[in-house]
């Protein structure tokens, strides 16, 4: 490599640069200017701040929230979450696995999963709730019903696409369906797999929200229940707010998670 | 010595139009360290034929030989190679060419060495920890072919193992693969609708009719000395070979 950069080179990288920054500078100005405008708008009396709320008294609530139970409800959402998610990722794609491994079950399956992915989940939480009580165990498993079966389709039809020419390739050299399976298929797969994760942290938190305004006593979908039936619109502007800093942060932590196994996998 | 005996094979599949014969009464043999190509109309079979040898595919008649010895489905006396050369994305060369050695359970300190060895030979050992995307489509081929080699195949069956490459690469890797062959004394056989590339590479020329496939016409190539494919191609005895094997190939028609 040459150490000594020409001027066009250092011109085009720093306007780059430039350019990353002022993307950034952007995005916060954008932010910043719909809170000030939500601010201005709730305390001229331009919109009720007793609906909508404002940023200064959900930042009131927040604070009064840490010093009380914050950290239980973001806990008890956050674990019902993770739990979901991990259960349901890892069953899809164990059963994706099996339905890769026998065209016969995928065949005999492929209607069920159509309706079953079609099927408004949530719409099964009564019985849910019957079935595995009305506590933790329904909200993690109305998270899980919701991210599965999206796992199972949109990691079956990656498996199912993976390059043929590789896989004869392996198999010239005697390779097993094991072998084939876990050397080929699923190595080639990875940004298929980390593509339905990041869509099954969305998915995962819809289920436990929604199961949580059905049976919880704590977590963040609770508090925006009770705000909203004991009228305060703070609680639920803040839970909202808190919720979608925690997707963010789990979407964050996939994509952490996805750039370490790419090293790993040097794909 | 005979490596490879093709014994009046024949391959009918089931398609849901009805029976095909891909090929039938197939018979050939292949001496140890020769160059068998095998030329054909698009869509006659070749490729399957090469297929059953490669026991991808079991064969409904005949019956298949290596070195006397029948083989049935995949053995591991046979390397293949494909059309595109299929190398793992996510895997450095190095770990691409113990690909086979690592599947067969055959990973020993010769087979690794073995392997260092082909990689050094062939100008590959300072691209050893790149990843297949880092090289040119022409070195990509030689991993493949090092790749196929370092699992100690007594016969190479090259699939249209260059109709992948862009016209100059592949003259350049079919010389290439050619000196590759011979210097590990490797008995291969290649299917190829190119025929000049059949002419270039071959020791003999095997062409096929229509489907389903006989062997219409098994011809020796002799150009004096054992030349390489770009100056073989040079030769004034290439054009008449050409000839006769396009006329071959017409009479189909």
């Amino acid at each position: 490599m040459n150490d000594t950069v020409s001027e066009a080179r250092a011109a085009y990288l720093a306007a780059r640069a430039r350019r990353a920054r002022r993307i950034r500078a952007v995005q916060i100005g954008i932010l910043a200017a719909f809170l000030a405008a939500w601010e201005l708008a709730a305390r001229t009396g331009a919109v009720d701040d007793f609906i909508v709320s404002s940023p200064s008294r959900i930042a009131s609530t927040l604070s009064g929230m840490i010093a009380n139970d914050l950290a239980m409800h973001v806990g008890v959402t956050l674990f019902e979450t993770l739990a979901g998610f991990s259960i349901g990722a890892g069953l899809g794609l164990m059963i994706a696995a099996a339905l890769w491994w026998s065209d016969f079950a995928s065949r005999v399956a492929q209607p069920y999963l159509v309706v079953l992915n079609s099927l408004p989940k949530i719409a099964l939480g009564p019985v849910i709730i019957i079935l595995a009580g009305a506590g933790t165990r329904a909200i993690v498993f109305m998270a899980l019903a919701i991210s599965m079966i999206v796992t199972i389709l949109e990691m079956l039809a990656g498996f199912r696409s993976t390059d043929a020419g590789s896989i004869v390739m392996a198999r010239t050299f005697g390779a097993t369906k094991r072998q084939i399976f876990f050397k080929i298929v699923l190595p080639s797969n990875l940004s298929t797999l980390f593509g339905s994760l990041k869509i099954n942290i969305g998915l995962s938190l819809v289920g436990v929200i929604a199961g949580e305004f059905l049976v919880s006593k704590a977590g963040l979908g609770y508090l925006i229940v009770y705000g909203g039936q004991v009228f305060r619109m703070d609680l639920v502007m803040t839970g909202v707010i808190l919720l979608s800093v925690m997707a963010a942060l789990m979407y964050r932590a996939v994509s952490a998670l996805e750039a370490c196994a790419r090293r790993r996998f040097g794909g | 010595m005979e490596m490879l005996r093709v014994d009046s094979a024949a391959l009918v599949y089931q398609a849901e139009n009805g029976e095909i014969t891909a090929f039938e009464d197939i018979s050939f043999s292949v001496e140890k360290g020769e160059f068998l190509s095998i030329v054909g109309p698009s869509g006659c079979g070749k490729s399957t034929l090469l297929s059953v040898i490669a026991g991808l595919l079991p064969a409904t008649g005949g019956a298949i030989f290596v070195r006397g010895e029948r083989i049935r489905g995949i053995s591991p006396h046979i390397g293949y190679m494909l059309q595109r050369d299929t190398l793992l994305e996510w895997r450095t060369i190095r770990s691409n060419v113990l690909f086979g050695l690592e599947i067969r359970g055959a990973l020993t300190a010769q087979s690794v060495a073995r392997a260092d060895r082909l990689l050094k030979t062939y100008g590959l050992a300072d691209f050893a920890g790149m990843y297949p995307r880092q090289l040119s489509g022409g070195m990509r081929q030689r991993a493949a072919l090092i790749r196929t080699l370092a699992a100690e195949p007594d016969i190479l069956l090259l699939d249209e193992a260059f109709s992948a490459l862009d016209y100059q690469t592949r003259l350049a890797v079919t010389d290439d693969v050619y000196r590759i062959l011979k210097s590990e004394g490797v008995t291969a056989l290649l299917v190829t609708h190119d025929i000049p590339e059949s002419i270039s590479m071959g020791d003999r020329v095997m062409v096929l009719s229509e489907r389903p496939a006989r062997i219409r016409e098994l011809l020796t190539v002799d150009f004096g000395a054992k030349l390489p494919p770009l100056e073989r191609r040079a030769h004034p005895a290439f054009g008449p070979y050409f000839d006769r094997i396009w006329k071959e190939l017409r009479q189909d028609e």
